[in-house]
């Protein structure tokens, strides 16, 4: 009896991931989406076990943090095919119902990489029994829709305390990474320099002002920078076995960062830092960002940045010679409260002819003249494309926006 | 160095009090100054040093919990500039601010920390989060409405003697009422303006920031046309406006997609 209802079962998750699977070839068919949301959320409703059943026997690496998922979390999964087949949410679909689609969609392979938003990740990875959990950085992101950093922080730490056997790889040079991080029974620590340190002044633990000396910081209530097992000199990657050169084509020194933590996850997984470092240099878009686009007499450079955080990387890629379209949207995906625009450094924008755009482009444009920074303001992006010269354009949009304007992008080119 | 007209803007804490990007403010209240030709300079004073108490006007912004309990012991050790909060300088205090500022500050595990005690006003953790879009009716002569973006657990009481600086037009702001039965948001002294509002505040409504400026100037100032403001005062009113029937909100398309 127990043997056929356990049978019965197994039929059913395959059903279930089967209907999940056509759900998607609709959508995509359909013109209406990627597939990956409407088949996981399919095969999720018939099977609520079907992420562990579809993870179970395979290795699998979680990607989270508040900036980079997307573009780690294709990085790794690059220098993990090099060891073999591997299963990824590449579309940055990163809840439960993607991570669902992303296995189903791949049934042999015996790597998995999954982005998973910092808020769900607690329950996917209670599901999946990561091998490794990869912790990239933690800041203020879309803050009306989530809860502050340390409550995001204080539930990941939680949740590694209920992963003994997971190792988690984290960057040590992010107090409120170290914080969560170091609850976990196991970890790798990555010095990759700090970032944006803006919602890092404060202890994560104590909320006392966080004492620095060079790259360390500590808390008078003990939480420090841990002592780190990898750590990224220059563009050098140094572990204690190696010592390997991250010249990658991807720009910007926060995707330097990325490939450390990257590769540094990999090696844990066997993928020697060589071999991994050759599998990510060509790479020259994720998911859309960092795409050269040619578009009449434009060059468009596209480039998401959707918080103060993303924003500080962001500019310091931005090049002197070109135009500029910035795109700003605030819908649920991007967070309703359009305040973080005024910690975004514009003033250090030296002049150029720019463009504020998106459907709150005069949010923008307050802050650009209070920047000092003369502007054009244009909600249509593509009619704000109009308002600039030919030549080189960057454009940066945050998440809704950056979407919406590859769509677009596609159309028109798919009916020219 | 500054010389003696240049009007000094003190950004309190903002390491601690920098969440919801409050210090807009400053950039605000200096560019509306530096414009009409008048020298203002910001000061970040950080929670290391010994703050100045000759600031011409404070700003204290939102944080989160932990943070705003640092704030309040840091404020209340530091005396000369207490002095200065109630008794000289102008100040605008946002949401964790205007907490700090009052008598105390209920957690939830209902122990009460004191505040600065500049404000007759006490808060407590009310049952669910106040976020959103808000838009109340300013009580200053000439303001108008105040639009911004708030997000507080807090829900603040108002003591008989003291004024709101706005009513509730949507949203929630205190989360109290006045004896008149309207929802009140913020509080309004002669020295200090209060409120739950982000956006930054100033940035969405400059006539408020013009009325600080008056009282640290004291003199009538020459008005700004900036570009974008009339636009940006519509996304907020519209919808508002269009419910009074003034004007019709634009469509705004469905999302494209909604992966995050």
């Amino acid at each position: 009896m127990r043997a056929t209802v356990s049978r019965l079962r197994r039929a059913w998750a395959r059903v279930a991931v089967r209907a999940g699977l056509a759900a998607a070839w609709v959508s995509r068919r359909s013109g209406l989406g990627a597939g990956s949301i409407i088949g996981g959320r399919v095969a999720l409703a018939l099977d609520p076990d079907a992420l562990s059943r579809l993870a179970a026997g395979r290795c699998v690496v979680l990607v989270s943090g508040t900036n980079g998922k997307t573009t780690t979390s294709h990085l790794l999964a690059a220098a993990l095919r090099t060891a073999g087949r591997v299963a990824h949410n590449a579309t940055g679909s990163n809840m439960a119902d993607g991570a669902v689609a992303a296995l189903a969609a791949a049934a042999d392979a015996e790597y998995a990489v999954l982005e998973v938003d910092e808020w769900h990740l607690a329950a996917v990875a209670e599901a999946v029994d990561p091998v490794v959990v990869l912790l990239l950085n933690l800041t203020r992101d879309q803050l009306d829709r989530g809860t502050e950093v340390r409550a995001v922080a204080a539930v990941l730490g939680a949740a590694l305390v209920r992963l003994p056997r997971t190792l988690v790889v984290a960057n040590a040079d992010d107090p409120m990474v170290v914080w969560a991080a170091g609850m976990a029974s196991r970890a790798h620590w990555v010095a990759v320099g700090a970032g944006w340190t803006g919602d890092a002044a404060t202890c994560p633990r104590c909320g006392s002002i966080l004492r620095t000396d060079g790259p360390s910081w500590k808390c008078g209530c003990g939480l420090a920078r841990p002592e780190p097992d990898s750590w990224l000199d220059g563009e050098l990657l140094h572990t204690a076995q190696s010592v390997t050169a991250l010249d990658m084509r991807l720009p910007g020194r926060f995707n330097i960062r990325n490939a450390a933590l990257a590769v540094a996850a990999a090696a844990t997984l066997g993928v020697s830092p060589q071999r991994a470092a050759t599998a990510i240099r060509e790479i020259d878009a994720v998911a859309g960002r960092f795409a050269v686009i040619h578009r009449g007499q434009q060059e468009l450079r596209l480039l998401l940045a959707k918080n103060p955080a993303g924003w500080a990387e962001t500019l310091s890629v931005l090049e002197e010679a070109r135009a500029l379209l910035v795109v700003i949207n605030a819908r649920e995906a991007d967070g309703r409260d359009t305040s973080w625009l005024w910690d975004v450094p514009f003033e250090q924008l030296p002049r150029r002819a720019i463009v504020a755009s998106g459907e709150r482009a005069a949010d923008l444009g307050v802050r650009l003249s209070y920047a000092g920074l003369d502007h054009h303001t244009q909600p249509d992006p593509l009619a704000a494309l109009a308002l600039l010269p030919a030549g080189k354009v960057d454009v940066v949009a945050n998440y809704t926006g950056f979407h919406q304007l590859l769509r677009r992008l596609a159309r028109e080119a798919g009916t020219s | 160095m500054t010389n003696a007209s240049t009007i000094l803007i003190g950004l309190l804490l903002p390491e601690v009090l920098g969440t919801y990007s409050d210090a807009g403010n400053a950039a605000v209240l200096a560019a509306r100054l530096r414009w009409r030709g008048i020298p203002a300079e910001i000061l970040a004073i950080n929670g290391d040093c010994t703050p100045p108490a000759t600031c011409d006007v404070y700003l204290l912004g939102g944080g989160e919990n932990t943070a705003q309990l640092f704030a309040a012991d840091w404020l209340r050790r530091h005396t000369q500039l207490r002095h200065a909060l109630s008794s000289r300088a102008q100040t605008l205090a946002v949401c964790a601010g205007l907490q700090i500022l009052g008598q105390s500050i209920r957690d939830r595990s209902g122990h009460d920390h004191p505040g600065l005690g500049v404000l007759d006003v006490t808060t407590a953790p009310g049952r669910r989060r106040a976020v959103g879009e808000i838009v109340s009716t300013c009580a200053i002569p000439g303001v108008g409405q105040l639009i911004g973006f708030e997000n507080h657990l807090g829900v603040t009481t108002v003591g008989a003697g003291t004024s709101c600086l706005a009513t509730v037009l949507t949203g929630t702001g205190n989360g109290t009422r006045d004896p008149a039965g309207r929802r009140t948001e913020g509080v309004l002294t002669d020295r200090v303006t209060a409120t739950y509002l982000h956006g930054p505040i100033l940035a969405r409504n400059p006539a408020l920031a013009d009325h600080i400026l008056r009282n640290v100037v004291g003199a009538d100032l020459a008005p700004i046309e900036l570009p974008d403001q009339a636009a940006l005062r519509r996304t907020y009113l519209g919808p508002l406006a269009s419910r009074r029937g003034i004007h019709i909100r634009r469509r705004i398309p469905k999302p494209l997609s909604r992966q995050g």
